[in-house]
């Protein structure tokens, strides 16, 4: 396997492994408004601030996963990271935009007691994690579907360009996807009343997540090359994602979390390991002329710079990794929503 | 409409407000695990508190220089994308090392720092934030070693049009590195040590909190005195390095029309730009040359020698950066640095002679130095960036030449007022929650034993505390 093939699994881990950590904190704060309704104003706090704060610890360590996917596609496939972030301009404003106030918004809204203070920045939580569930499952649909890219590497179409069928419905299904892992989280780490919430979230997210999925892969098969690429049958990974997501309805019904939740994380890291397979060895797609898509040989570095950089990756990862998961087995436990357990 | 204009605008504000937060992460960082580490060695309280309160300040700060990080790391896609290719081999790579080492690093453990307090034990938890604090320096290294390769490009060679990476190592060891690294970092250190300084005074002249406040305004005048004259001495290597490498810079930055040997120090230059000469100026003989080698004669070139050398080399073209704003950055950065070199001095002469009462003066005036590091971080930046103009890569690659083409006018104009205005907002949000946070001052752990500071005001605390 060549190094540059190696990159291409190396960034598809990094945006992977960003979609399962951050996908349940997205999904967390998409739930906010609707899973903390209450008569009174102090307990609905109370019960925003029990769901922001297990992900409070979190949020930001799982956000690095997409800014190191970033940086790992500037330094191996600059034209990749050119093409793409020149390209896709308006859509990434406003991701970059929503994840700002998002980040801020975590860190200020127990800051202060003025409820509009509060309101302002769960409405920037709300937003902040709604925009980019959406906006992400709209770009990587349009990465495999293919956009106009010319012969110099040049996305030639607009903003609008990016918005059809296909990515619409994926950015659906990475919003309802999203919110439902993150119902499952909340059932995992809560008590009392946000845990019935949040079970009764998923059990109720759960089908029109299907629906959608299920419209995706179809419309996958009209869309995309998945045809070419991987077949009629698209073999184990695919399926098995889809097997994990269905039998996933089974644990949520009878209420055993852990495993909805791993099941739900299996088939979100598959869902996108398929849309890599489907790629390779291409990482953008254009609609103008195959010849013209851009692929890990014509967008590549230099092959010195890989050989660095998979050195340093290999050393570096595993202790990010470790580390991480250490940082949530530290916070382990259900929170239970009492005053003194509240940081944000 | 000009998308070079606001492609260049969009650079300067959000790195300029990026890094209004950064060097207080960097300082603050380890003063907070500083004191952290002291309750655990000796198992006094008090700095368990000083590391809460200062802390919670650090953290409204950390989370600002994150969320502006982020675009950092894109908009060299977005806007800069002939940039991106063209060095993307050699560009990439620290970027993406600074993620992978240092992102990571800092945001898990001051997760953990924030919600693990009861959770961990009192030595692990110093340790988070010592882990966070080595994160966002080792963060501020790479970030330096792909800046210098803009200052000074080393460790490649031009293959297809494009800089391909030669040798890893000449990158990490580039002689700009060695100097604006402990340069930046120090300065970091200044800025953190003068905010916990400023703040201490405010209280102190309130006589709140009294054995908090001296405590915290100790250790900050002892380290922000050692930070502000290893500035000057890290300053001064960078300035000889500049003179090395960038020639053009210096001569703008000393409004030095032609090449002097021995070389003099401009003290004021009122300047004909258009006409490229003096109209007034006041200049120091020899002293430029002392500063460029340490010794009193030495040539140093002059702006309009060095463009008629670059005609020559490169072809047509004004090679001459924004002289105006290069010079009097330049002396901004120097000016705040020297007055912060007295404060710092005077700072330590209070700690030193244990001068505490009747203080007044010094209480009153240390707030207002909290400014200073702020001044000269941002112009010094200024200063750097503008003064390699018309280069984004030194001798390699012109800014005009690095914009991504595909971006119109009026997408880059409206990303820009767009950044701006959230920016701006949330300016005003960190500004209000700092100085609310900064003046209800300490939430004090009652002890046992009898305390001496009468002057103990229970602070009003928010009740997310």
């Amino acid at each position: 396997m060549d190094l540059n093939t190696v990159w291409f699994i190396l960034i598809a881990v990094l945006y992977i492994g960003f979609f399962v950590l951050e996908g349940f904190d997205f999904g967390v704060g998409m739930l906010l408004p609707f899973l903390s309704k209450h008569s009174d104003p102090q307990e609905q706090d109370r019960l925003r601030r029990t769901m922001i704060n297990n992900i409070g610890p979190h949020w930001d360590a799982n956000e690095v996963w997409l800014l190191t996917a970033g940086g790992a596609t500037f330094a191996a496939f600059p034209h990749w990271y050119a093409t793409l972030f020149s390209g896709f301009y308006l859509a990434l404003f406003l991701l970059l935009a929503a994840l700002i106030v998002r980040g801020v918004a975590f860190e200020f809204r127990s800051k202060d007691d003025n409820p509009r203070w509060r309101r302002l920045w769960d409405t920037c939580i709300f937003l902040g994690s709604a925009v980019p569930a959406l906006l992400l499952g709209v770009a990587f649909a349009n990465l495999v579907r293919g956009v106009p890219i010319d012969a110099e590497m040049h996305y030639v179409g607009t903003f609008f360009d990016l918005l059809n069928p296909y990515s619409i419905m994926a950015g659906l299904d990475t919003v309802l996807t999203f919110a439902l892992y993150g119902a499952i989280f909340l059932s995992l780490k809560t008590k009392g009343e946000v845990m019935e919430r949040a079970e009764s979230a998923a059990q109720r997210l759960w089908l029109p997540t299907l629906v959608v999925t299920v419209l995706v892969l179809i419309m996958t098969y009209f869309y995309t090359d998945i045809l070419t690429k991987l077949g009629v049958n698209p073999g184990f990974i695919p399926i098995a994602g889809a097997a994990a997501f269905l039998l996933s309805f089974y644990f949520i019904r009878r209420r055993q979390m852990g495993w909805a939740f791993i099941l739900v994380a299996v088939s979100i890291a598959f869902a996108f390991l398929s849309e890599f397979m489907i790629l390779f060895p291409r990482v953008m797609v254009s609609s103008l002329n195959p010849a013209w898509s851009l692929t890990i040989y014509n967008a590549a570095s230099s092959p010195y710079t890989l050989r660095v950089m998979t050195i340093i990756a290999v050393i570096f990862l595993p202790i990010v990794l470790a580390y991480q998961a250490w940082s949530y087995w530290v916070f382990r436990k259900r929170i239970s929503g009492l005053p003194e357990e509240l940081t944000y | 409409m000009d998308s070079l204009l606001f492609a260049r605008a969009q650079f300067a504000i959000t790195t300029v407000y990026h890094f209004f937060f950064v060097p207080l992460t960097l300082g603050l960082s380890v003063l907070v695990a500083l004191m952290e580490t002291i309750y655990v060695r000796t198992g006094r309280v008090i700095y368990k508190d000083m590391a809460k309160f200062w802390g919670k300040l650090f953290v409204i700060n950390f989370a600002m220089g994150v969320v502006t990080g982020i675009v950092q790391e894109f908009q060299f896609g977005m806007n800069w994308s002939e940039y991106s290719r063209f060095v993307g081999d050699i560009f990439g790579a620290p970027l993406a090392i600074e993620a992978l080492l240092a992102f990571f690093l800092e945001s898990t453990f001051l997760g953990i720092w924030i919600f693990g307090w009861d959770k961990l034990s009192k030595g692990l938890h110093a340790l988070t934030m010592w882990m966070v604090a080595i994160g966002s320096n080792v963060s501020a290294l790479w970030i330096l070693i792909a800046n210098s390769f803009m200052q000074e490009p080393v460790g490649y060679t031009i293959r297809n049009g494009r800089a391909e990476m030669t040798d890893f190592f000449a990158l990490l060891l580039n002689p700009n590195v060695q100097v604006q690294f402990p340069h930046t970092v120090l300065a970091g250190f200044t800025t953190a040590a003068f905010f916990v300084m400023g703040i201490s005074a405010y209280h102190l002249m309130r006589k709140q909190n009294i054995e908090f406040f001296r405590r915290s305004f100790q250790m900050a005048a002892i380290v922000g005195a050692f930070a502000i004259i290893m500035v000057g001495l890290t300053g001064h290597s960078q300035a000889q390095e500049m003179v090395r490498s960038q020639p053009m810079k210096m001569a703008a930055a000393e409004a030095l029309w032609y090449t002097e040997d021995p070389a003099s120090f401009s003290i004021l230059t009122i300047g004909d730009l258009a006409q490229r000469r003096d109209v007034f100026a006041i200049r120091i003989p020899r002293l430029l040359s002392l500063l460029a080698y340490n010794q009193l004669s030495g040539e140093v070139k002059g702006i309009h020698d060095l463009q008629a050398e670059f005609e020559q080399q490169y072809g047509e073209g004004n090679y001459i950066p924004p002289v105006a704003v290069t010079y009097w950055t330049f002396r901004m950065m120097v000016g705040s640095g020297i007055l912060l070199g007295w404060f710092g001095l005077y700072a330590v002469f209070i700690v030193m002679a244990d001068l505490y009462d009747n203080r007044r003066w010094a209480w009153r005036i240390f707030p207002y130095t909290i400014a200073l590091p702020y001044l000269a971080n941002t112009s010094g930046w200024l200063m750097t960036e503008l003064g390699r103009a018309p280069w984004v890569v030194y001798g390699v690659m012109k800014i005009e030449d690095a914009i991504s083409p595909t971006v119109s006018g009026g997408m880059a104009l409206f990303t820009l007022v767009a950044f701006t205005l959230i920016y701006a907002s949330l300016m005003v949000a960190t500004i209000y929650l700092l100085r609310k946070f900064a003046i209800a001052g300490p939430k004090i752990t009652e002890v046992e034993e009898p305390k001496a500071d009468v002057g103990f005001v229970p602070a009003a605390q928010p009740a997310q505390d």
